[in-house]
């Protein structure tokens, strides 16, 4: 399980072969049986035909996960080492290590698509890809860790919950495998919050500024507003997103603000309100700017996640090349 | 030194050795050189902290019975547990061998110390499991599955470093030169160790060593790596004189417990 894989870079073309159909059917004709076939709910798999933006699409966004995993581990991993118990600082490294192989079953969907890792990985160190721009905020106390896993985790869910039925086969099941433990995550989160709002008065307020900080950027998570999301509409055409930003938003915020009113927390937003008309919670209005900015790359953390990540692929690249010397010589004696 | 003293240093002993190599391995979650390393490192270390937890909850227990006049006692009532044992006991308390409290340095100090100790760590874990202490003995029957499986690990990359590239080579021989000298501690029994290895709770260090030396020679052959002489030996872990690195260490790992005493996590 643990044995290395380390790939030689494979051209995109050999990893994933297109279906030889194409040449005998013409495009368009291709495309009104693959929408039919995604309007019937049925799988699309790797070798079956796909529009070329639909493997775009799926592709950026499976890697964007994959790359929000690996990241994600950073801010976490920042109080392993300073976990407050021995039974605290199991389940952290635990939930740790379970985003790496997250981003391992997720780097492997997205192969399927045709990208390789190395690919995939090049493209994050360089900063063409993106990842959740959730991780770019720092994680100054251990209430953080409960707060990353209750709202951060808790949005993801959401997310990955409907990810669960995308249209895309190796994508939907990845996102099976992952729900499961993600619900794990969520619990450890809330139950650290648990904890400290029925501790000393510090400790409530370290809860109560973690929910402060962490708020609005997990509302962010969603990404921008339906009328401002690029690809949405086309992501829901093609059923690789099920629900649309929004709609999902407004769920984790009416899930979300009884689990703050049992742990005695206050959500930071004045204008949040219950409306027994739409049976929803009215809410305020997020600071776009601000996401934009994240986005861009002037978050409080974006610096020194890339740092962190590019460090430790180039002290690791000795340890790769050794991994790849040694195999080599392995099955030369072998075959010799 | 009566036998319950001596069964709570050791306890101890051991509990602090898993502790701190697993925090060690721990550093490296987020910072691996290769993605499923980082998967196989926060592995080991959840076994060996899974572990520390055993041994220190044991060690609080034993200590319950009987307070021993060579460690400071009296700080956290009548039952130390798990974490009291870990998060508030000072560097000068802690008794694990220097090996495990060192930096991780690159990956190939990392592996190179992980095997040296995993070498040591199988033998020890198989013959606990015939002690006649009944914890141990359960204890022991768990790690020694955990154990196999690191010692795996690290042989199989100290032999991929070593028969790898020149660089990895290299690294893997400074760091093996460099390591040797915290190993003499591992076999030099203090008086808990004896004690017990009279009673037949604990097996003869003396034992442990030569399994421990066949399997060194065996990996480094195929490493084509060489072993080092054995010259001065440092030593002290076992009686609380520490490395510089342990202090700091411990100053992380202890933070919130130090800030906030006697608080609920």
């Amino acid at each position: 399980m643990y044995k290395i894989s380390l790939r030689e870079r494979v051209p995109s073309t050999t990893l994933a072969t297109r279906n030889t159909f194409p040449y005998i059917m013409p495009d368009s004709q291709q495309e009104s049986l693959f929408q039919q076939k995604v309007d019937a709910e049925q799988k699309i798999e790797p070798r079956d035909w796909m529009p070329d933006g639909y493997r775009k699409n799926l592709v950026r966004q499976i890697s964007q996960h994959a790359h929000s995993e690996i990241v994600g581990m950073l801010p976490e991993g920042n109080w392993i080492t300073r976990a407050p118990s021995l039974r605290r600082k199991t389940i952290l490294l635990a939930k740790v290590q379970d985003e790496a192989g997250h981003g391992l079953y997720l780097y492997s969907a997205a192969e399927t698509l045709g990208t390789g890792r190395d690919e995939m990985v090049d493209q994050l160190l360089s900063g063409a890809a993106k990842y959740s721009s959730i991780f770019n905020y720092p994680t100054l106390t251990w209430a953080d860790i409960g707060a990353i896993g209750w709202l951060v985790d808790g949005a993801a869910i959401m997310n990955q919950v409907m990810l669960c039925r995308t249209s895309y086969g190796p994508y939907a099941r990845a996102m099976v495998r992952i729900c499961k433990e993600e619900s794990f995550h969520q619990r450890q989160g809330y139950d650290i919050l648990i904890t400290l709002s029925k501790g000393t008065p510090e400790q409530k307020a370290m809860a109560q500024d973690a929910l402060d900080r962490w708020w609005w950027p997990s509302l962010m998570m969603f990404g921008p507003s339906d009328k401002d999301s690029p690809h949405s509409a086309q992501s829901l055409k093609w059923k690789i997103k099920r629900q649309s930003n929004d709609e999902l938003r407004q769920i984790f915020i009416d899930r979300t603000v009884s689990q703050a009113e049992f742990l005695g927390l206050k959500i930071p937003d004045p204008k949040l309100k219950w409306n027994e008309a739409t049976q929803h919670y009215d809410w305020g209005e997020i600071d776009w700017t601000e996401f934009n900015e994240v986005i861009r790359g002037n978050g409080p953390c974006n610096a020194e996640r890339m740092a962190a990540r590019r460090k430790a692929h180039a002290d690791g690249a000795w340890v790769r090349e050794a991994a790849l010397a040694y195999a080599g010589k392995k099955s030369k004696r072998n075959a010799a | 030194m009566s036998e319950q003293e001596a069964l709570f240093r050791y306890t101890l002993r051991m509990g602090d050795n898993s502790l701190v190599l697993g925090h060690r391995n721990s550093e490296w979650c987020g910072h691996g050189p290769v993605l499923e390393e980082d998967i196989a490192q926060a592995n080991i270390a959840l076994d060996l902290i899974g572990q520390a937890r055993n041994y220190l909850t044991y060690a609080g227990e034993v200590e319950a019975k009987f307070r021993p006049s060579a460690l400071p006692t009296g700080q956290a009532g009548p039952l130390r547990t798990e974490d009291d044992l870990a998060y508030l006991r000072g560097e000068r308390e802690y008794i694990n061998v220097q090996l495990v409290e060192l930096p991780k340095g690159d990956y190939a100090r990392t592996i190179v110390r992980s095997f040296l100790f995993d070498a040591f760590h199988l033998p020890l874990q198989q013959a606990l499991t015939t002690s006649k202490d009944e914890r141990l003995k359960g204890i022991a029957e768990k790690a020694v599955k955990e154990v196999t499986y690191h010692l795996r690990h690290s042989s199989e990359w100290l032999v991929r470093f070593g028969d790898g590239t020149e660089e990895s080579h290299r690294r893997a021989q400074e760091a093996l030169d460099d390591l040797w000298r915290y190993t003499g501690e591992l076999f030099t029994p203090d008086e808990a160790e004896e004690v017990l290895a009279k009673a037949g709770i604990a097996p003869k260090l003396a034992d442990v060593k030569q399994e421990w030396s066949a399997t060194v020679d065996r990996v480094l052959k195929e490493a084509t790596l060489k072993r080092p002489a054995d010259g001065w030996m440092a030593s002290g872990g076992k009686k609380g004189i520490h490395t510089e690195h342990l202090g700091p260490m411990l100053a992380e790992m202890q933070t919130l417990q130090r800030s906030y005493p006697g608080v609920e996590w």
